[in-house]
């Protein structure tokens, strides 16, 4: 076994994997990646399963050594600079740390999650099926709570593999998708194309239980109080103040505000990794739309080990790695911690 | 053969979950059917659902859109929402200590003055509700209780707190709440309860699912303590009765 340290890390960085489902019947939501489509990209990389437990590295920068042996890593999401001594290593890659050796990651140059995949996944004490930090329901393992530095991870030596790069499929631009609904017939049609046809902004207060959306103020039809029923990753609620909350992986499992619309399955990791103060806007698909993108997003990560390549025949070209990536510059979507009263009760 | 139902909405909640909507108000026929579809969905499962959460007045159910679509889906589901309901089944109850009022329940006393009565008879009126489990959602254990006595239904307070502290005993509106982990709350704190309904590590690791009956008992704040202390430690010091 080697040990992976933790040298440096900021804040909103945290062990993520699929999530845990089973139990959103209890108010457990289900947590888990941001961008699910980047965590399976590195976790490919190392040969891991695509949901297997991976670290989730917020906007800023982080740095992680190895010990007691060589390591093997990978990474993929939000471009950032990376480096070994130096020594540039490219995004979508797996790269093996020698023990002593810091990988050295900088802030994201665009969007705010990248995944730091480790040969053999993370390792440690699953509840319901996962290690995802839950950090408000003491969950997650092997530390419940946001990476601070000097935490480690006892991890497989490196197996010597060929270092591999993945080609990703070029990702989706333009609108987030969403299907209108559940509470669509809280709004009227004004309103609702006031919704659909305006500039909307994330706001640095968001987080990973939700992305505040900056733009016109939403009016309700019947008021803002409607009795409480369950939330889905992507559910977009509009509050009193009419400023629409697009609720994300660490949601409360139930809310009380009429829900507009619900990002679809294929855009959200696209809408996770939006910078703070991007603007972009939202379009209306048909359920037709949606549950085929969704088989297609679903396929796309079965597929990836078809998308290896010997990374030796590549030549590193960031900028063209950076297109590949959602456009925008990195601002913090820390945690404000001043808003979840927004929610139930 | 008894007629069917009406039927509830279907409400598409993305791609992959379906809001099946018997009520838009919190109605107790309404979580009766709730509850009959999510036991009806557990018992005899659809191929694709993959998860069903059930709330006052509806049932959200996750599912697989590779393996089923939300016209299919909507389809199996319709005639098993419409069916007439079971007969009402035995339900467990858990009598459910509180150490009512002080530091505990904050609230309290201005809950008896805006009601015009005394801290007293709220304790009275709110032990002395027969409750029913609607729904557990916003975060882990977080029980919504229908059967709050009218007296006491008013409405939430002006700014919600920040923080609650684990433990609480609340009524906020219509409902009455059995908070386990400290969260912020809009509700008014009666009291607070050593039972954890949520504990990791702990046999069942949720007390309470919907559907289950509770009633309340007073506690003085030295059998909240020794209370407290057993809980800690993995005891379920709440007392499960037969309904």
């Amino acid at each position: 076994m080697s040990r992976l340290v933790v040298a440096s890390i900021g804040p909103a960085s945290s062990v993520q994997d699929g999530g845990r489902h089973g139990a959103q019947r209890y108010g457990l939501t289900v947590s888990g990646a941001m961008d699910r489509l980047s965590l399976a990209a590195a976790n490919t990389l190392v040969g891991n399963g695509p949901f297997a437990a991976a670290i989730e590295i917020g906007p800023f920068g982080a740095s992680f050594t190895a010990r007691e042996g060589a390591v093997r890593v990978a990474i993929s999401g939000a471009p950032r600079n990376a480096d070994i001594a130096g020594s540039a290593v490219a995004m979508d890659t797996s790269v093996t740390l020698k023990d002593g050796e810091t990988l050295t990651l900088g802030f994201a140059r665009g969007g705010a999650f990248t995944y730091l995949a480790i040969e053999g996944a993370i390792k440690g004490e699953t509840v319901f099926g996962s290690l995802a930090v839950n950090a408000r329901a003491g969950l997650g393992s092997p530390y419940p709570r946001p990476l601070q530095a000097g935490d480690e991870f006892t991890v497989d030596a490196a197996s010597g593999a060929e270092e591999l790069r993945i080609e990703l499929p070029k990702p989706a631009s333009g609108p987030i998708r969403v299907l209108l609904g559940p509470q669509d017939d809280e709004f009227d049609d004004a309103n609702k194309a006031l919704f659909l046809e305006s500039e909307w902004k994330i706001s640095a207060t968001s987080d990973r239980m939700g992305y505040r959306l900056e733009g016109p103020a939403i009016k309700h039809l019947h008021g803002h109080n409607i009795v409480s029923d369950g939330t889905v990753n992507g559910s977009i609620q509009v509050p009193g103040n009419g400023a629409p909350i697009a609720l994300m992986m660490d949601r409360g499992t139930s809310g009380g505000y009429p829900k507009i619309a619900t990002v679809v399955t294929a855009d959200i990791g696209r809408l996770a990794q939006t910078s703070a103060g991007t603007a972009f806007r939202f379009k209306a698909v048909s359920m037709a739309e949606a549950q085929d993108e969704a088989r297609k997003f679903a396929q796309a990560i079965r597929s990836l080990p078809d998308r290896l390549r010997s990374s030796d025949i590549v030549a590193l070209n960031i900028e063209a790695l950076s297109d590949a990536n959602v456009a925008g510059y990195a601002v913090s979507a820390v945690d404000s911690g001043t808003w979840q009263v927004t929610a139930e009760p | 053969m008894a007629a069917t139902l009406p039927p509830p909405r279907l409400l598409p909640s993305g791609d992959s979950a379906v809001t099946v909507e018997f009520s838009r108000t919190i109605d107790d026929d309404a979580n009766q059917r709730v509850l009959a579809l999510d036991k009806a969905l557990l018992g005899a499962p659809i191929d694709g659902i993959t998860e069903t959460v059930p709330t006052y007045r509806s049932l959200l159910v996750h599912y697989d859109p590779g393996k089923i679509g939300f016209e299919a889906l909507g389809e199996k589901i319709l005639p098993i929402a419409t069916r007439p309901l079971p007969p009402v089944t035995k339900a467990r109850r858990w009598r459910v200590p509180v150490a009512y009022g002080g530091e505990h329940g904050i609230d309290l006393e201005d809950v008896a003055k805006t009601l015009g009565t005394t801290p007293d008879d709220i304790v009275i009126r709110h032990s002395g509700g027969d409750y029913k489990v609607a729904m557990i959602g916003f975060t882990p254990g977080w029980s919504y209780l229908s059967g709050l006595d009218k007296f006491l239904h008013m409405s939430r307070r002006q700014s919600p707190r920040l923080l609650t502290p684990a433990g609480t005993i609340s009524i906020g509106g219509i409902q009455a709440g059995i908070q386990c982990l400290a969260a912020p709350s809009g509700w008014h704190l009666l009291g607070r309860t050593p039972v954890r309904t949520y504990q990791l590590h702990r046999n069942p690791t949720f007390l309470t699912e919907p559907g289950d009956r509770v009633t309340f008992y007073a506690i003085d704040d030295k059998t909240f303590e020794d209370m407290d202390r057993a809980a800690e430690a993995g005891e379920i010091v709440a007392e499960q009765v037969d309904a």
